[in-house]
């Protein structure tokens, strides 16, 4: 027996692309529309949506017939722990840069993202975090003169 | 001639010690990351959008551009000693450049590579010299009408020459043109898509969306296989090229170098496409097709060539339309939009001196490149061996604090964590990126010139087809989406990218 779904990954476009064509459409109604003479900021936005609607419906109905020669996707080999602690990092950096400063936010970074390689090792790491504090520090504060702290207000800079 | 006059006044401006040295520090930083697989040019240029705030605007282009060419350079470099092609532009020069290098010949393919660059990258700038003003005049004449229908035909061009499904493609620039809306409307400002976030009132940061989809959703999709590549670099030797081999390049050279500059002035065209085209070509017109892939020294002169081409006259739409046609020049114009220069055809009369200047710092790049490259090649074989795991923190630290430092603000350090998987998602369902960044920048321009082609025509939208130029573009626009929508048209074109 043939599968439902032949290509899971055009499936998944065509879900994602309805959705957010749902979801910008659906914003755009509560805009005003104006005419077509004079177009009010929701008319062109929705004209969009259904566009993005139809083209998601295409790749949705279009994944569900045709298979998918390339290569299939498989969860488990997704590179997780890369996703989440890459991802971690840049928001880490976010929530401490105003706090701590750039010194810290920026180790924190280099660091939790050092973490996501397989090939991990403390010592290197580390080293890494020192020379990214080091050179972000003569880059943009010496250097180009950003008005940020190297120690933000929790760590007894200003 | 005034053409001699507008050059004179380019070089006066690129040959200042400051524009000279930006114009060095672009060429270096974009062999560089050339170099390193992994950091493509336009991570790297979103990453020093920021920087560029504080240069004159002349300097802030001439180093970006540097980096796009000097990009294309270094990428050669590494497909040839290594098989691993530093920069997308470059898969096909390591078909051959990898097979010559394993014959001993790697100096004679690094150097055909450099002069076939320097060549192509030389008649190139006569062409931006020769063909933009006049272009630029043309396009004074445009109204709104014909505006919109030019950028219905790049946006759709674009999609034509991307790789992989059309619909998809289509989707990303229509999803890019809604995310490029967010923002106050600019007639009535009220306020769209923002979730009553105050910090999307302005609209998305640009550089948050494409550092996150190019930059980190690149750089997790390279945590994937992150199996230790060991390296084994060839030995380079012999840089000289023999009598043979000049004469055997001296034709690819040429046909790459045309077909390169005309790819590159088409929107979605540029460096990636040359190569591919101006490879099939050469082996199309060999008498011994069968070397091609064994190391023919052909299939190095002609992409290199034609990727180099296109890579400068790409900036011929940029910078007299004020129209990308690539996501680089969208970062171009993301560069041009800070500096408070609004691009199109203005800029070539209204700024001659930023014009010309990078013009003729193209050239002068080009020639900083071939010194860089040849002599300098062992050191750029010692970068080949920093191990990925050693620079990727590196590179997330580089887009925390290129991002935050656009605004001080760190919401768009969040964006762009948020567009990073985003990115990512895409790329796994093989959505094509680039597509939705051209949208991202067109989008707004986009709605702007319907809009008042509407106003202006009270409503009728027979505007776009009666005004003979916006009929012609548009016309173009569906002939190109119909081609490749045709299944003989479709299965040719996946092959030319598969191989």
């Amino acid at each position: 027996m043939e599968r439902f779904v032949r290509n899971p990954k055009d499936v998944g476009a065509g879900i994602l692309l309805i959705g957010l064509a749902a979801m910008f459409g659906i914003l755009s109604l509560d805009l005003p529309m104006g005419s077509a003479v004079r177009m009010g900021p929701g008319y062109f936005p929705l004209v969009l949506s259904g566009i993005l609607g139809v083209l998601g419906l295409i790749v949705f109905i279009g994944g569900l017939r045709f298979a998918d020669e390339g290569e299939p996707i498989r969860l488990a080999a997704l590179p997780w722990r890369g996703l989440v602690l890459v991802t971690l990092a840049v928001v880490v950096f976010g929530v401490g840069i105003r706090p701590l400063g750039l010194g810290p936010a920026m180790g924190l970074a280099v660091f939790i993202s050092a973490m996501a390689s397989r090939r991990f090792h403390l010592a290197s790491a580390l080293a890494m975090t020192g020379l990214m504090v080091l050179f972000a520090w003569a880059v943009f504060i010496k250097g180009l003169g950003l008005p940020l702290p190297m120690l933000g207000p929790l760590l007894g800079g200003y | 001639m005034d053409i001699l006059s507008n050059l004179e006044l380019g070089f006066s401006v690129a040959l200042t010690l400051q524009n000279i040295l930006y114009c060095f520090i672009g060429v270096l930083l974009g062999t560089l990351i050339g170099v390193l697989p992994g950091l493509g040019p336009v991570a790297t240029i979103a990453m020093l959008l920021p920087i560029t705030f504080g240069l004159p605007p002349v300097s802030a282009l001439i180093m970006l551009a540097g980096i796009y060419y000097g990009a294309q350079y270094g990428g050669s470099t590494t497909a040839i000693l290594i098989n691993l092609p530093g920069e997308s532009s470059s898969v096909v020069t390591a078909l051959d450049g990898y097979q010559m290098a394993r014959q001993g010949r790697a100096g004679a393919a690094l150097a055909t590579a450099a002069l076939g660059s320097f060549f192509a990258g030389t008649v190139a700038t006569l062409l931006l010299a020769l063909f933009a003003p006049p272009l630029a005049d043309l396009a004074l004449k445009f109204g709104p009408p014909e505006y919109f229908a030019l950028m219905v035909l790049g946006l759709v061009a674009s999609v034509a020459l991307a790789s992989g499904s059309v619909m998809k493609a289509l989707a990303m620039v229509v999803l890019g043109i809604l995310l490029g809306l967010a923002g106050q409307d600019v007639y009535t400002g009220i306020p769209r898509f923002t979730f009553d976030i105050t910090d999307i009132a302005d609209g998305i940061e640009f550089v948050a969306l494409a550092m996150g989809v190019f930059g980190l959703g690149e750089l997790i999709r390279n945590l994937e296989d992150e199996h230790g590549r060991t390296v084994g670099v060839q030995k380079v030797t012999g840089l000289m090229l023999t009598k043979a081999d000049f004469k055997a390049i001296v034709k690819p050279v040429l046909r790459g170098t045309v077909l390169g500059s005309l790819l590159g002035i088409l929107p979605g065209g540029g460096a990636i496409l040359s190569s591919f085209a101006a490879y099939s070509i050469e082996k199309k017109l060999s008498k011994t097709p069968q070397r091609f892939g064994r190391g023919a020294i052909e299939g190095v002169a002609a992409p290199e060539s034609a990727n180099n081409a296109g890579a400068q006259t790409s900036f011929i739409p940029m910078l007299t339309l004020g129209i990308p046609s690539n996501p680089v020049m969208a970062l171009m114009i993301g560069a041009l939009i800070i500096q408070g220069i609004v691009p199109g055809p203005n800029v070539v009369n209204e700024k001659p001196d930023l014009f010309w200047g990078i013009i003729a710092s193209m050239w002068i790049g080009n020639l900083m490149l071939v010194l860089l490259n040849l002599p300098l090649i062992g050191i750029w074989v010692r970068l080949l061996t920093v191990p990925y795991h050693v620079l990727f923190p590196l590179i997330v630290g580089f887009c925390c604090i290129g991002v935050y430092s656009v605004n001080n603000n760190a919401f768009d350090v969040y964006a762009m964590a948020l567009f990073g998987v985003f990115g990512y998602v895409l790329a796994k369902l093989e959505c094509e990126p680039a597509p939705l960044l051209l949208g991202f920048i067109i989008g707004p321009m986009l709605e702007e010139y319907l809009r008042r082609a509407m106003l202006i025509s009270r409503g009728d939208p027979m505007v776009f087809v009666t005004r003979p130029l916006s009929a012609t573009l548009l016309a173009l626009a569906v002939l190109a989406l119909v081609v490749v929508l045709l299944p003989s048209v479709r299965k040719t074109r996946d092959e030319a990218f598969r191989e």
